[in-house]
Formats: C-alpha cells, sequence, structure tokens
C-alpha cells in the first residue's frame, strides 16, 4: 500500500473525525466522543505511516530527503502535528470539547489541497534547498503554526462561552471568524461535491477552490453564494447563543480554556522565533547572503510575531484577560494562515518555490 | 494640589524619559513597521520599475501610474528599507526598548535581591499554592524527609527553628526575571548588527564568464565597487535531475588572485559561499554569455576502439582526428540546449545550458562517413557506428556565474543578538522564579506538615510537581490533597 492511499485514508478520517467531533457536541453521548476520538486517533496513525512511506519512497526514487518540503508536504505535516497535539490535550486533560473546533482546521488545510491542485509529486530539490537548515527551519516552525492553531481552537471556544450580548464587540469577533471558517469549509465542500465527485472537472482550470460557489462561471451562482454567506453569517450572529448553550452543558471552566490557550502560544512563541526566525535567517544568510530581506513571507513571519509578542506583553504588563486575550490569539492565528497560505497565493518572493 | 507642582517640575529630559516608557509608544512603533512593511510586500522593493508602475497601472490606471510611482518614489516607498523615516523607526524602537527596560530594571533588581525569609505562621494561608497535614511521624523524620524532597525539587533549603517549629525555605530561578530583558537587549543588539552593516558592508553581485577575471563587484545601481583583490572563474557547471531541466546543483570553480599571485581556490555551491578578506562570495545564479563574446572551447574525450582516451579542446569549426583511424570530426554547431520538435528537426529550446550538444561531421579520406548529434547528458549519443567513442565532456566560456557579494561586518553581531535571544527566550518561558517555604510543628506524636510555595509561572504545573514529590518522600500521603485539575 503506498502513501497517497494512506493519505487518503487519513483525509477521509479526519473529514468523519470533524462531523463525529461535531455530533458529539449536538448529542452529547459518550459513545459517540469515543467514537470520534477513535476515528481521529485511527486517521492519525494512518498518517503516521503514511508520512513515513513517504520518506521511504522518496528514497526509493533516489531523491532520499524528509516529507517537508513543498507546499503539499507542509501542509500535510502541520495537519500532523495539530491532530498529535490535539490528541495529546485531549488525552492530558480528558476533554473532547474542543474536537470539533480543531479538526476543521485539519479539514480545511486537506481539502485546500485537494481544491487547489498542488503537486502532490514528491520532487527533487534545488539547490537552495539542500541544507540541514531546512529540517530544523520547516519543523519548528510547523510545530509553532499548530500550537497556534490549537490555541485560536481554544481561544474561539472561549469567546463562544463568555460572550452574551449580539452588541459586544467580542461576540460579533468570534460569529463572523466562525462564519468565515463555516463558509469556507462549506464552499470547499461544495468545490468537493461538483468537482469531485460528480465530476465534471474542467481540464483548464488548475485550481478548483471556489468554483463552485465565491468564483463560479455563472455570474448569477457567485452573487447568490454571496448573498447565501451574508445570510450563513447573519444567522451565526443572530443564534450565536444556541452553540453556547450546546457547549455550556459539558461544564468547561473558563479558566482552563484561558491557561491552555497561554501554555500553547507559550510554547509556540519561543518555538516560531528560534526555528521560524533565527533558523531561518541563519539559513537566508548561508544560502542567499542575507539574513533578513524584507521577503513577503519574512514579512509576514515578523508580523505574526508582533501579534503574538502583543499577546505576551498585555498578558503581562496590562493583566489583560478573558475575551480580549482570546481575540488577540484569534488574530494571531489569521495572520499566521496568512503568512503561510495568503502569501504563497498573492506575493512573490523569495520563498515562492514552496508554491506549487 | 502637590501632584500638580510636581508635574510642573518635570524637566524635559524627565518628561522625553516618561515618553519612551510608555507601552503605547511601543505599540504604535510596531504597528508602524507591520503596516509599512505590508505596503512593502505589495510594492515590489527596490526592484525595476517597470514592475512596480504595472502594479500601479492595475490599481490607479494607466493615467495616474507615472504620478503614483513618482509620489511612492518619493515618500521612499520603492525602496523603504533604506528609507530615512523607516531606520529612525527601528531607531525610536530601540530607544523605546532600551528606555522601558532600564525603567524596570530597578523594581525588578529589588525582586531578584530580596533574600527568602521564614514565614509568620498565619502568611501561609496566603499562598496560591498551599498544602496541609498532619502525619504520625516524628520531627526528624520529617525534617529529613521535607529536607530530601527539595533537594529533589532542585533547590538548596535553609532551615530556622524558632521553639519547637521548624521551617525550611528555599528559592531558585529569580535571575530568570531578567530572561525579558535579555530578549528585549538582543533585539537591541541585532539592531545593531543590521546598522552596522548597512553602514560598513557592501552588498552587490558579480556577473563572470567562465575564465574571466575580475577586480570588482557592482552595487545593484551597476556601480564598481573594488575588492582588493581579484576573483577569476575557473569554471561552472550544472547538473539536472534525471533527464528533466530541475537544477540538481550547480558549481562555480573560483579563484583569487592577489598581486599575481593565485591565493586561494574554491569550489563553491548554493549553501556554500567562498569567504575571502571581509567577502563572501554566494552562488546566486548563472546564464548563457552571449553568444558574441563567447571565448568558448568543446571539450572532448575521445576514445578509439581499444585505443586510449584522450582529452582534446577545439572551438566550434575547428576539426579533430580520432587516433589510429582515418577519421576526422568537425564540429559544426553547439546547442547549449537540444531539443527535437515533432518534425524531428532540432531547435534550441533555452539560452541555458539545460543539454548542451555539438554537431559533428565525421569525414574517412574526404568522404562524408556519418554525422549526427553529441549530447553531454547522454552518453548513448557518444558511441561511433565504428567502435570508437567522442564524449562531450565540457563546453567551457558559454556560461557565466552569478555571485552575490557581500561584506558584512555586522553579520556577527545580529548572530550574536540571535543567541541571545534564545537564550533569553529559553529562560523566560520554560524557566520561572520559584519559592517553598515547609513549616513543621509538632503535633503530640504528631507532626503538622503547612506547604507554601509561589511561582511567577504555570502555577499548576508547579503545583502538580511540589505535590508528586512530597508524596514519593511522604509514601503517597499527600494523595488525597492532589488538586483536580479543572475542565
Amino acid at each position: 500500500m503506498g502513501s497517497p492511499i494512506l493519505f487518503g485514508m487519513a483525509e477521509v478520517g479526519y473529514f468523519i473525525a470533524m462531523m463525529v467531533y461535531i455530533g458529539y457536541f449536538i448529542f452529547k453521548n459518550n459513545a459517540t466522543g469515543v467514537c470520534a476520538t477513535t476515528v481521529a486517533t485511527a486517521a492519525f496513525l494512518s498518517q503516521t505511516v503514511a508520512l513515513l512511506l513517504r520518506w521511504v519512497e522518496s528514497y526509493s526514487l533516489g531523491i532520499g530527503r524528509a516529507p517537508l518540503t513543498n507546499l503539499y508536504e507542509s501542509l500535510i505535516f502541520f495537519v500532523w502535528c495539530l491532530m498529535l497535539g490535539y490528541l495529546i490535550i485531549e488525552f492530558k486533560y480528558k476533554n473532547r470539547t474542543f474536537g470539533a473546533f480543531v479538526t476543521p482546521i485539519a479539514g480545511l488545510a486537506l481539502g485546500f489541497i485537494d481544491l487547489t491542485g498542488i503537486s502532490k509529486e514528491i520532487e527533487p530539490l534545488v539547490p537552495a534547498l539542500q541544507s540541514n537548515w531546512l529540517l530544523a527551519h520547516v519543523t519548528m516552525s510547523f510545530i509553532a503554526y499548530a500550537a497556534f492553531a490549537i490555541a485560536f481552537a481554544t481561544g474561539m471556544l472561549y469567546l463562544v462561552l463568555n460572550t452574551e450580548k449580539r452588541n459586544e464587540s467580542s461576540y460579533i469577533f468570534w460569529t463572523v471568524a466562525g462564519s468565515i471558517f463555516l463558509l469556507v469549509i462549506a464552499a470547499m465542500g461544495a468545490d468537493y461535491l461538483k468537482f469531485k465527485v460528480i465530476g465534471t472537472s474542467p481540464e483548464h482550470i488548475k485550481s478548483y477552490l471556489f468554483r463552485a460557489t465565491f468564483r463560479s462561471d455563472s455570474g448569477f451562482t457567485a452573487l447568490l453564494s454571496w448573498i447565501g454567506a451574508l445570510a450563513i453569517t447573519f444567522s451565526v450572529w443572530r443564534y450565536g447563543y444556541v452553540l453556547k448553550r450546546m457547549i455550556q452543558s459539558f461544564g468547561i471552566s473558563l479558566e482552563f480554556l484561558e491557561d491552555l490557550n497561554y501554555k500553547l502560544i507559550a510554547v509556540g512563541f519561543p518555538i516560531f522565533t528560534l526555528g521560524g526566525l533565527i533558523f531561518g535567517a541563519i539559513w537566508a544568510d548561508q544560502a542567499w547572503g542575507v539574513y533578513w530581506s524584507w521577503d513577503p513571507k519574512e514579512t509576514w513571519s515578523l508580523i505574526t510575531w508582533f501579534v503574538y509578542a502583543f499577546y505576551l506583553h498585555a498578558r503581562y504588563l496590562r493583566g489583560w484577560r478573558g475575551n480580549k486575550i482570546a481575540v488577540l490569539s484569534s488574530v494571531g492565528f489569521i495572520t499566521v494562515i496568512f503568512t503561510y497560505l495568503g502569501v504563497n497565493m498573492f506575493l512573490s518572493g523569495l520563498h515562492s518555490y514552496g508554491g506549487s | 494640589m502637590a501632584d500638580t507642582n510636581i508635574e510642573k517640575k518635570k524637566t524635559i529630559v524627565e518628561k522625553i524619559w516618561k515618553f519612551f516608557t510608555s507601552v503605547k509608544l511601543a505599540v504604535v512603533l510596531f504597528a508602524f513597521i507591520a503596516l509599512s512593511s505590508i505596503i512593502g510586500t505589495v510594492i515590489e522593493q527596490d526592484s525595476r520599475p517597470e514592475k512596480n508602475i504595472k502594479l500601479f497601472t492595475k490599481m490607479f490606471g494607466a493615467d495616474n501610474a507615472q504620478k503614483a510611482y513618482k509620489t511612492a518614489a518619493s515618500l521612499g516607498l520603492i525602496d523603504m528599507y533604506h528609507s530615512w523615516w523607516f531606520n529612525a523607526m527601528l531607531v525610536l524602537i530601540s530607544a523605546n526598548l532600551i528606555i522601558c527596560s532600564v525603567d524596570r530594571l530597578p523594581r525588578i533588581k529589588r525582586i531578584v535581591d530580596e533574600p527568602v525569609k521564614p514565614l509568620e505562621t498565619p502568611e501561609f494561608d496566603k499562598f496560591g499554592i498551599k498544602k496541609e497535614l498532619t502525619l504520625e511521624c516524628g520531627m526528624e523524620d520529617a525534617k529529613t524527609k521535607t529536607l530530601a524532597a527539595l533537594k529533589k525539587l532542585g533547590f538548596s533549603p535553609n532551615t530556622h527553628q524558632s521553639g519547637k517549629d521548624i521551617q525550611i525555605y528555599a528559592h531558585k530561578g529569580r535571575f530568570t526575571r531578567y530572561a525579558v530583558y535579555v530578549i528585549h537587549f538582543s533585539i537591541v543588539i541585532i539592531l545593531l548588527g543590521a546598522v552596522i552593516g548597512m553602514t560598513w558592508g557592501f552588498s552587490g553581485f558579480l556577473i563572470l564568464p567562465e575564465g574571466e577575471t575580475s577586480a570588482v563587484a557592482y552595487t545593484r545601481q551597476g556601480d564598481e565597487h573594488p575588492l582588493g583583490f581579484s576573483i577569476r572563474c575557473d569554471d561552472f557547471a550544472i547538473w539536472f535531475y534525471g533527464t528533466s531541466d530541475m537544477p540538481e546543483k550547480y558549481l562555480s570553480w573560483l579563484s583569487v588572485i592577489e598581486g599575481g599571485v593565485t591565493v586561494l581556490k574554491k569550489t563553491i555551491g548554493v549553501n556554500t559561499p567562498l569567504k575571502y578578506k571581509g567577502f563572501t562570495f554566494y552562488q546566486s545564479s548563472y546564464g548563457a554569455v552571449p553568444a558574441k563574446e563567447a571565448k568558448s572551447l568543446i571539450i572532448l574525450n575521445i576514445t578509439p576502439i581499444n585505443g586510449k582516451t584522450e582529452q582534446i579542446s577545439l572551438p566550434v569549426g575547428d576539426s579533430f582526428k580520432i587516433p589510429d583511424t582515418k577519421l576526422t570530426g568537425k564540429v559544426i554547431a553547439f546547442s547549449p540546449a537540444l531539443a527535437f520538435d515533432k518534425d524531428e528537426k532540432p531547435y534550441t529550446y533555452t539560452e541555458n545550458m539545460n543539454n548542451p550538444a555539438i554537431y559533428v561531421e565525421f569525414n574517412a579520406g574526404g568522404n562524408e562517413k556519418y554525422s549526427g548529434w553529441l549530447v553531454k547528458r547522454y552518453p548513448q549519443t557518444w558511441d561511433l557506428p565504428d567502435g570508437s567513442k567522442v564524449e562531450l565532456v565540457d563546453n567551457w566560456g558559454y556560461q557565466y556565474t552569478g555571485l552575490q557579494v557581500r561584506k558584512d561586518p555586522g553579520v556577527l553581531v545580529v548572530y550574536a543578538g540571535c543567541l541571545f535571544m534564545t537564550i533569553g527566550l529559553y529562560c523566560a518561558f520554560f524557566l520561572s522564579h520559584k519559592k517553598i517555604w515547609v513549616l513543621l510543628q509538632p503535633e503530640k506524636a504528631k507532626v503538622k506538615i503547612n506547604i507554601a510555595a509561589f511561582t511567577n509561572k504555570n502555577k499548576t504545573g508547579y503545583e502538580g510537581r511540589v505535590t508528586a514529590v512530597f508524596n514519593g518522600a511522604f509514601n503517597g500521603a499527600f494523595n488525597g490533597l492532589t488538586p483536580k485539575i479543572s475542565k
């Protein structure tokens, strides 16, 4: 069995786990919870074997390198770190509730791979990437990203539980941010149905992302999608309290969420600084002859760093707690997403070989 | 009233000081840096004007593009990382970081210098981490076990006796409170290194065709910058993965010449630069030398049947003999990247040396015997029908190597800053200032044990560790007191 089949199984597994975690949310049935964990763990194991197999396969192709070198591999590795981190936390704190918040992030990342037509080939390395710094730089960056992603999930959960009024800014923040996530997942699902299941994939389009909805060739569909998106956002905002009631019955303490949120960032921040920024600078110095060149990826990493540094200072110096800090941690993760995907999609620069 | 008087008496120095200690200033400065560098990622920095004019045309229309470009240029937005206002911003940030840190240091120093003292009994209740337990054991026994437990926790405990009560107490990691300032300081050092690099450093490039020597490098604007020595490219070579056009590696053979003498020879590749007298030469690009400038040679390895291999070099148009035979070959044409189209017609698909090949005509006694392409990357093309072999080894003088040339006396300072930052981050996030007090009070045949502990970070983790170690020392007696981790 080759790595693509196992990756496929893991992908399907994470999607099912996402559904079951959401089901667990709704039915609050312990058996559903156990089922969710089992599916997530099985998918994780399948992915682990797939990663190792891909590594071995690269050797049999005569390329021989860790599977961490292009956008596809880095997304896969990000999902792996994310699920590992999540499963550790679930096991350690015996708490399944934010599985429903973490698995969609994994689903999003994997859906993104399939729909944007990122190359999945094991490709040899261009000379600039043939360095030992690659492993240290990429691994540490993605461990940090995964920590920030889980912190985002805890932050969002915190906001759901700790906001009351519809005119409260933190309530508006979580409903809008949550809606965008929901909409992106739904739109990806629609793309998937239209192009992969029903199978009318036009050959000439490389990326199917949002082609079934927002970027549809038919202007009417696109318009309808935007109207639908607004309607969904409005209803999430209008009925957000339903979610709060649903989660409240699990009896998660706010202190626990806040503490976990902080701990994840306190681990992610130094790892990101060392692996992402410092190791990146040393490597750039060796390969390109500049340790810092204000390349878009570097600039956005720095902005991400500023946001989390601000989080830490706000907490330590100003004693910020509660909603404000939860919003900050979520904003941090949004900059992470942009640093990671947005820069590759919209801006050109030295890191662009990670593109496709 | 008294307050306003003090306000009035503030000197200008104090006012400036206060301005720089404000967290708001830091937030404003960092937000400004972030915003301007976002603009910097949209407007391509330090690049050819056409690129950005194209961008402005998209944004503001063709009519306003030139005007927009001029405005952006005068604001320094085209090369903002070298603009005065961006650098002024960095200076302000350094000042802000230094003054903020210096302003807080005395307070932190007081906390660090404060000796750990025995507590009064009622003070034990004030701590976030506290345990109380009465055990059936002797005082000496409890004391030994407590001392062992504190040592296991990494403390060097002090003992204080008052009456019959014994108090054992300790602290550790108080210097980790300085870690945050080490991080702030490291940022200033990194910025200082950057300034040193910008002031006394040089960053440029050098395009060096095979066989050429240069005593200068060029700035981005195209100005010459003397190196103080000469550098020669002896050879350049590139390898590809399999039959693809994806480069596997490319290397330049460089010689450093000083006073007419070759003082250093090194083969450089991406990730392995050459360093000499403060200058570093990085392998950054490669390309083809324009045909009319090329002083080029074809290098061949000729092996007649059962004969010895012989290496020769010749320009295109010249002929060579295959020893022990009547065959002569004439190099008719050279292609840097040979390919065949649908009709089997040869063509060159790129200027670069992706698939070098020569077209050779073989004659024997004035009659053309055979002719064909010899391709460097395809050994099967080297065999001739008569059994001899002509290998296309290299084509010399056709390529140039693109070197990034840099002199940066600040880079070591930047690295030192990075090292400080790493140490600071480790101490700030993974170590903490911890204190512990254990009061032992005899109660008839029992001992009442009171534990109070403090940490400035990760309270739950520390509480769990204290409980676990005391459990180990007192045979699990603290089990019932394990705090439930709240969910």
